[in-house]
C-alpha cells in the first residue's frame, strides 16, 4: 500500500494537517502536499480510468507531464475539470473527484472496452463509423459523445477574476531548477534585468532531490547552494522572481506567454486566481530540465507502476512511499537513486531489473553493497494485478518474454532514460538533434528560434540542452545566462562557472520495448500513451497501414493527444514507428510541440474581459437618461443605442409605431450624438474632400450642408452623410455612427501615404458634442420657445446650419433632416448634453414631445427613401445601384471609386437596382427574403432576380413597405415579384417608388 | 456652468490604487508644425509651458503640453478658459497650416495614484511602467485593454490618463478590476 512515512517530507508541515475530500471521503495531508502526494498517503493509487478502454489508471509522475491523475475541482462556480493532482497544492476543505468513470471509480462498466480492445484497434473509429452514412448523427456520435470526454463542462458562471500583466525584460529564464537559478544569476550579475519564473512552488527542481552526498557546489551541498543563490537573486535590484508561474508559449521576437497561478493553493484569500504575463524579453533562456521516459513492458499501466524519479519526489518531498515493496526496472544508473532511497527509507526492494548486460556504474555498486539484488540484462515480461500491481514476472531483455520468475511487488518503478523538455525552445521553430549517446533529442544550438534579425533569441540551459552532469549544467547555465546578458547589451565580467563535483554514471542502453522481442500477446499490454489507450500495437498497426509520417501516426492512433501531449509517450511511440518502418528514430523525427506547454484556464487569456468589461460599450452623454425611461437598446458600432423607448403596456413594436406618429404628427427628439464628426481643416481641404465624396465638396458655400457618399477604391458604396462647410478653409463631415472611426483611418491613411504633400488635417470631434436632433412640425416651436437664436425659414433655410444658443447653450444648428420632417439637428458641448435634453422636453411638453429611437429613424427613412449604410449596401453595391446618380460629379476628373465604377461589371445593365416594394395584402416582407422568377438555375436552385434590404411596417402609410436590389428594377415599375418566405408563405409586392411619402419635400422645407 | 457635468461626476475607487474621475479639464488638439517658431510661441502662450521633446509632457502651473505625434500637441488649460485661449491659438495660427480645435468635452481624464499605480497600469497597457523605463514627464499614447488611451506620469509618480469620453465607464471600471484588492504584482 502507499502511506505516508515517518521521515522525510521536506516540502511538508506536518504539524498541520488540512482535510479535503476525493470521490466524497474524507482524507487527510498537510500544508505543502500536492494532491497528488496526499492521496498516495491516504492509500488512493487508483485515480481515474482511461480514455477509451476505461482501464484503472493510477498516479505515475509527480509533475506536469502526469497523463493520469486528472480530476474535477471545486464546485458550483469553483468547479473546473481536468486539473492535475501531481501540480495541484492542496489546501483546507479542497473538494476533488475523479474522472471518466460511471457509474462509480471502483466499478467502471465501460472498462469491459478492455476485454474489446481486440476489435477496437488503431483507427476503429475511422473504420467502422463510415457507413451508414445516416448512422454517425443519429447513432454513432450520440454514443460516442456520451462515452468519450474527460472531464464535465463547468455549468456555472465561474466566480473568480482573472488579470493580464505586460512584462519587459532583459532575460526571461524559464524554469526554477538549479540551472535556472545559475543562468539567471550569471546574466543578472551583469546588471541585465532578469526576470525568474518557475512553475512549481519551490526553487531548486530535481537537484533538491537527486543529488547525490558526493556531489557539491562551491564545495557546499546542492540544496545549500540553492539556498544561497535564491537568496542573493531576490536581494538584487535588476531580478524578478516568481513561482508557480509556467513559461506557457514562446512565440516571435521575443514575445511569451507566462501563466502565475495564484491563489489556486489559496482560493480563501482576495485577489485574482490566474495572471497571464505577456512578456517581451530580450533573451529567453529555458531551463526546463527533462522529463523521465517511461519503459514500455505488458502492463506498464497498472496502477503502481510509475517513473522511478516520481518515486523519488513522493518520498524525498513529501513523506510518501507508493508501495511497501517496489521492483526497479531500468536501462540507466537514475533508477538505482530510486532503489537506494527505499531501501534508506526502511522500504523493500525486492529485485532491480537492469536491462543493461553488463549493468551501472557506481550507482549500481552502492545498491549492492546495500544488499539490493540487481538482475542485469534482465526485463519485465509482465506486470500482473488488477487495481493495483501484485507482481511482476521477470524474462531476459534479449528474448521473447519467456517468464524466468515471478516477484510479488505493490509497487514498480521504471525508468527509461531522460528526455530533455524542449517544447519552449521548439514552439518558435528552434530545431533538435537526436543525441545518440543518451538516446534523446535535444536543442540544436546552431538552429535556435530566430528573431527579426537573424539571431537566436532562445537559449536552453541546463538538462534541457541536454547537459547531463551537474558540473555540466552549471556551466552551462552559466554560460547561457553570461551570453542571454551580453546580447542585450550587457558586459559580462570575467566569471567562471560555480566549481561543482558530480558523480559520472554508466551509458545508458536505449530499451525501447522490453523485451526487445516482446511478442504480439505482451506488445498488445504495452501501453505508450496511458490516457489515450495508445499501445505499441496501435502504433506499428499503423505503419503496417502506410501511416509513415510521424504527424500521421499520431492522429491515427491518438498518440500525445491527451491533455498530457504526449510528455510521456512520444519519444517510445516514435521510436516504436521508427523500428516498424525500419529507420532510424531521427528520420522520424517529433511531431510539433505547440504552445502552451500545459494547458491554462480560459479565465487568464481573457484577463479582465468578462462580465461589464468583456467589451468597451460607448455611451452618449445622454445613455443613462435613456436606461431609465425605458429604452430598449440595440449595438450599433460599440454603442447601444436606444432602439425604442417602451412604455408600460406596451411592447417594442408598438412603442415604435408610436414614435413614428408622434414625430410626424407632434414633435420627436433623437439622441445623434453618435453620428460621426470629423474636422477637416486646410489650404488643400476642399481638393481632399473632393477626392473622397462623389459629389463636390469644395463649392459648398460657407454656412452650407451637402449630402455627399464616400466610395471604396473598388467604388464599393463605403459611407454616406451630411458635410457643413464652417468657414473658407473649414469642413465638418458628418459619417455613420459606425463608420466615424474607419472613415477617420481611411482619411488619415491617404493623407499620410498618398498625399502627404496636401496641407489638410483632420480632427475626430464626434464625442465632443451631444447631438440631438429635433424633429417634426413643431420643432421650429419648440426651439423658438428656448430660444435664443433665429431659426425661422428665412434665416435658417433648408441645408443650412447656424452657430448661436438656445435656451442658454452654445449650439451649432444644422437644418438637415433624416425622416422627412421640418428637423433641426443641434450640437451641444457633450457635458451639456443631458442638460439640454431635459430642457428640449420640458419645453416639448406643450408640443407633445417624445424620444424616439432607432428603429423609428429607420421607418421614417425608409418612407422618404432614404438608403441606410448596412442595409441598402453590403460592400457590393455601387452608388449607381441606389438611383444615387445624382449624387455623383460627372465634372470631376478623379474621386476614390471613380475608375472601379467604370469597369465593365460595373456599368453593367443586369445590375440589380433600387426600388421601392409594397405588399399586396400589406403585410411586411422578410428582410432578405429573394425574388424569385420561373425556372431554375445550374444548381437547381430557384432564379433569383433581386432582395430585399429594407422592410418595415409603415404606421404613417399603415402597410407593409421595403426598398430592395431588383433585376431591371426601376424599369419594372408595376409589376408584382413573389417573395418565397422561410415560413412556407410565398410573399406578392409590386414594385414602386422607393419614395412612398411626401416626394416632394413639402414636410421639412418649411 | 452648473449644467456642466464631467462624464462620471468625479467617480472614485479605492483599491491597491486609488483611481479617481478628475473633473472638466479644457483640451485643445492642436495640429501643426510643431518645430516652428510660431506654434511654439502660440503654445507656450496658452499654457505657460514649452513645447515637449517627443513622448513627453511639460506642464506649468496655468496649463500643459502633451506630445502626441509628429505633428500633434494636446493642449491643456483651465476649462472655463478653453474658449478664449482657443481663439487666440487659432489667431496667432492663422497664417500657418495648423488645426486648433476644442476637445475637452470629447475626453474623459483619470488620476491613478498609490504605490501599485505603475503595476495597475501594467495590467492594461503593453508599455514597459517599471520605474528604469518610464520617469514622471514621460506620456505614451497607447491602449488601455481594448480601447485608445494616453497617459502621462507627473511629479509624484502618479498617472493622468486620458480616454475617450464614450469609454469613460469601461475605463473606470477596467482601472478598479486592475486595482483589486489583493492584486498586487510587486514586480515593477
Amino acid at each position: 500500500m502507499s502511506t505516508r512515512l515517518s521521515t522525510f517530507g521536506r516540502l511538508i508541515d506536518r504539524s498541520v494537517q488540512v482535510k479535503f475530500t476525493f470521490n466524497g471521503t474524507w482524507m487527510r495531508g498537510h500544508p505543502g502536499d500536492t494532491l497528488a502526494s496526499a492521496l498516495l498517503a491516504n492509500d488512493q493509487m487508483l485515480v481515474g480510468r482511461s480514455f477509451k478502454y476505461h482501464r484503472p489508471r493510477g498516479i505515475v509522475a509527480s509533475g506536469a507531464e502526469e497523463p493520469n491523475a486528472l480530476v474535477n475541482l471545486g464546485k458550483g462556480p469553483t468547479f473546473e475539470p481536468n486539473q492535475r493532482a501531481t501540480t495541484t497544492e492542496l489546501y483546507d476543505g479542497m473538494t476533488a473527484t475523479s474522472q471518466n468513470h460511471w457509474p462509480s471509480l471502483d466499478f467502471d462498466i465501460g472498462a469491459i472496452n478492455t476485454h474489446l480492445s481486440r476489435v477496437l484497434p488503431a483507427g476503429f473509429y475511422y473504420k467502422m463509423f463510415m457507413y451508414p452514412r445516416a448512422f454517425w448523427k443519429h447513432v454513432y456520435e450520440p454514443f460516442i459523445r456520451q462515452s468519450a470526454g474527460l472531464g464535465q463542462a463547468p455549468k456555472d458562471r465561474d466566480a473568480d477574476t482573472y488579470e493580464h500583466f505586460y512584462a519587459f525584460t532583459d532575460v526571461l529564464v524559464i524554469g526554477g531548477g538549479i540551472a535556472g537559478l545559475q543562468a539567471a544569476k550569471s546574466a543578472a550579475e551583469t546588471g541585465a534585468r532578469v526576470l525568474l519564473i518557475e512553475q512549481t512552488a519551490h526553487w531548486g527542481g530535481r537537484a533538491m532531490v537527486d543529488a547525490q552526498d558526493a556531489e557539491t557546489v562551491n564545495g557546499a551541498p546542492v540544496d545549500k547552494y540553492v539556498d544561497e543563490i535564491t537568496a542573493q537573486l531576490s536581494q538584487m535590484p535588476n531580478v524578478t522572481l516568481r513561482t508557480r508561474c509556467m513559461g506557457a508559449g514562446i512565440y516571435d521576437h521575443g514575445y511569451v506567454l507566462a501563466y502565475e497561478r495564484l491563489r489556486d493553493h489559496a482560493p480563501e484569500t482576495p485577489g485574482p486566481r490566474h495572471r497571464l504575463w505577456r512578456v517581451r524579453a530580450g533573451r529567453v533562456i529555458t531551463a526546463t530540465g527533462a522529463i523521465e521516459r517511461p519503459l514500455s513492458f505488458a502492463g506498464n499501466d497498472l496502477p503502481g507502476v510509475m517513473l522511478a524519479s516520481a518515486l523519488r519526489d513522493y518520498v524525498v518531498n513529501y513523506g510518501v512511499s507508493a508501495g511497501d515493496r517496489t521492483v526497479i526496472a531500468t536501462n540507466n544508473d537514475d533508477a538505482y537513486l530510486t532503489a537506494i532511497l527505499l531501501k534508506k527509507a526502511g522500504l523493500e526492494v525486492p529485485r532491480i531489473l537492469d536491462a543493461r548486460p553488463q549493468g551501472g556504474g557506481a550507482l549500481m555498486a552502492e545498491a549492492q553493497a546495500l544488499g539490493l539484488r540487481v538482475d542485469t540484462g534482465r526485463a519485465i515480461a509482465k506486470v500482473k494485478g488488477g487495481r493495483r500491481v501484485s507482481k511482476v514476472q521477470i524474462c531476459a531483455q534479449a528474448g521473447e518474454g519467456g517468464v524466468l520468475d515471478e516477484v510479488a511487488c505493490d509497487a514498480v518503478a521504471m525508468s527509461g532514460g531522460w528526455s530533455p523538455v524542449v517544447h519552449l525552445w521548439s514552439h518558435c521553430g528552434g530545431k533538435l538533434l537526436w543525441d545518440e549517446g543518451h538516446a534523446m533529442f535535444r536543442p540544436d544550438v546552431d538552429n535556435p528560434p530566430r528573431s527579426h534579425d537573424g539571431a537566436g533569441f532562445v537559449a536552453c540551459a541546463g538538462m534541457a540542452n541536454g547537459a547531463m552532469t551537474l558540473d555540466a549544467v552549471l556551466h552551462d547555465a552559466h554560460d547561457a545566462g553570461q551570453a542571454a546578458a551580453e546580447a542585450t547589451g550587457h558586459s559580462p565580467k570575467r566569471s567562471k562557472a560555480p566549481a561543482a563535483t558530480s558523480c559520472t554514471a554508466a551509458p545508458l542502453a536505449p530499451v525501447w520495448l522490453m523485451p526487445q522481442g516482446a511478442k504480439q500477446e505482451l506488445r498488445a499490454k504495452t501501453w505508450l500513451d496511458f490516457q489515450n489507450d495508445v499501445k505499441v500495437t496501435d502504433v506499428q498497426l499503423a505503419a503496417q497501414e502506410g501511416f509513415e509520417s510521424v504527424e500521421h501516426t499520431k492522429r491515427y492512433t491518438t498518440l500525445g493527444m491527451a491533455t498530457d501531449q504526449g510528455k510521456l509517450s512520444n519519444i517510445n511511440g516514435l521510436a516504436i514507428l521508427s523500428d516498424a518502418l525500419g529507420q532510424p528514430i531521427p528520420a522520424t523525427g517529433t511531431t510539433t510541440f505547440r504552445p502552451p506547454y500545459t494547458p491554462i484556464s480560459m479565465g487568464a487569456i481573457g484577463g479582465e474581459a468578462r462580465g461589464d468589461v468583456f467589451q468597451p460599450i460607448r455611451r452618449t452623454p445622454m445613455h443613462d437618461w435613456h436606461a431609465a425611461n425605458g429604452a430598449q437598446s440595440e449595438p450599433v458600432g460599440h454603442w447601444r443605442r436606444p432602439y425604442a423607448y417602451v412604455r408600460q403596456g406596451e411592447d417594442a413594436h408598438d412603442a415604435v409605431m408610436r414614435e413614428v406618429t408622434n414625430t410626424r404628427t407632434h414633435l420627436g427628439i433623437l439622441d445623434a450624438s453618435t453620428l460621426g464628426k470629423l474636422i477637416v481643416k486646410g489650404s488643400d481641404a476642399g481638393r481632399f474632400l473632393d477626392m473622397l465624396y462623389t459629389n463636390v465638396m469644395s463649392s459648398l458655400k460657407p454656412g452650407r450642408c451637402r449630402y455627399g457618399l464616400m466610395c471604396s477604391e473598388n467604388g464599393f458604396l463605403s459611407d454616406d452623410g451630411v458635410v457643413a462647410r464652417i468657414d473658407e478653409d473649414t469642413w465638418l463631415c458628418h459619417t455613420t455612427s459606425g463608420g466615424a472611426d474607419r472613415i477617420h483611418g481611411v482619411m488619415e491613411e491617404w493623407l499620410q501615404t498618398e498625399w502627404w504633400d496636401w496641407k489638410v488635417y483632420v480632427a475626430n470631434v464626434t464625442e465632443q458634442y451631444a447631438q440631438i436632433a429635433v424633429v417634426g412640425p413643431n420643432a421650429r416651436k419648440v426651439l423658438e420657445k428656448l430660444g435664443g437664436m433665429d431659426v425661422s425659414a428665412g434665416t435658417l433655410s433648408f441645408m443650412g446650419w447656424a452657430d448661436g444658443t438656445i435656451g442658454g447653450f452654445d449650439c451649432r444648428v444644422y437644418r438637415i433632416s433624416f425622416s422627412g420632417e421640418l428637423s433641426y439637428e443641434i450640437a451641444v458641448r457633450a457635458s451639456e448634453g443631458q442638460a439640454f435634453w431635459d430642457a428640449l422636453m420640458a419645453a416639448g411638453q406643450a408640443f407633445g414631445v417624445m424620444p424616439y429611437g432607432t428603429e423609428a429613424l429607420h421607418i421614417m427613412r425608409a418612407e422618404k427613401g432614404f438608403i441606410m449604410i448596412g442595409d441598402e449596401t453590403d460592400g457590393t453595391v455601387i452608388p449607381q445601384d441606389l438611383g444615387l446618380d445624382w449624387a455623383i460629379s460627372k465634372k470631376k476628373e478623379d474621386y476614390l471609386g471613380k475608375r472601379a465604377q467604370q469597369r465593365s461589371h460595373m456599368i453593367d445593365p443586369n445590375r440589380w437596382k433600387l426600388v421601392g416594394l409594397e405588399t399586396i395584402d400589406g403585410s411586411v416582407l422578410p428582410d432578405g427574403a429573394y425574388a424569385v422568377a420561373p425556372g431554375m438555375n445550374a444548381n437547381g436552385q430557384r432564379n433569383m432576380i433581386g432582395r430585399v434590404t429594407s422592410t418595415y411596417h409603415s404606421p404613417t402609410l399603415n402597410k407593409g413597405i421595403a426598398m430592395g436590389l431588383v433585376h431591371n428594377g426601376p424599369g419594372r415599375r408595376g409589376e408584382i415579384l413573389e417573395f418565397p418566405g422561410t415560413d412556407g408563405t410565398n410573399y406578392k409586392a409590386r414594385i414602386v417608388s422607393p419614395v412612398f411619402y411626401d416626394p416632394e419635400g413639402e414636410k421639412q422645407n418649411v | 456652468m452648473s449644467k456642466v457635468i464631467s462624464v462620471l461626476n468625479q467617480a472614485r475607487f479605492h483599491g491597491i490604487a486609488d483611481v479617481t474621475e478628475l473633473g472638466v479639464q479644457g483640451m485643445i488638439s492642436l495640429r501643426g508644425d510643431l518645430s516652428s517658431a510660431r506654434l511654439k510661441t502660440a503654445a507656450r502662450t496658452a499654457t505657460g509651458a514649452t513645447v515637449p521633446e517627443p513622448h513627453r509632457v511639460t506642464i506649468s502651473d496655468q496649463g500643459g503640453l502633451c506630445w502626441m505625434a509628429p505633428d500633434e500637441l494636446l493642449v491643456l488649460v483651465p476649462y472655463a478658459e478653453v474658449s478664449t485661449r482657443l481663439t487666440k491659438l487659432q489667431d496667432a495660427l492663422a497664417k500657418d497650416h495648423a488645426l486648433a480645435v476644442d476637445v475637452s468635452d470629447a475626453r474623459a481624464v483619470f488620476q491613478l495614484g498609490g504605490p501599485h499605480a505603475r503595476e495597475v497600469l501594467a495590467k492594461l497597457s503593453p508599455v514597459d511602467l517599471s520605474a528604469r523605463a518610464f520617469t514622471p514627464g514621460m506620456l505614451r499614447r497607447t491602449r488601455l485593454a481594448q480601447v485608445a488611451a494616453a497617459f502621462w506620469m507627473t511629479q509624484d509618480e502618479a498617472f493622468r490618463i486620458v480616454c475617450f469620453r464614450s469609454v469613460a465607464q469601461y475605463v473606470f471600471d477596467l482601472l478598479s478590476i486592475a486595482a483589486q484588492d489583493g492584486s498586487e504584482v510587486d514586480a515593477l
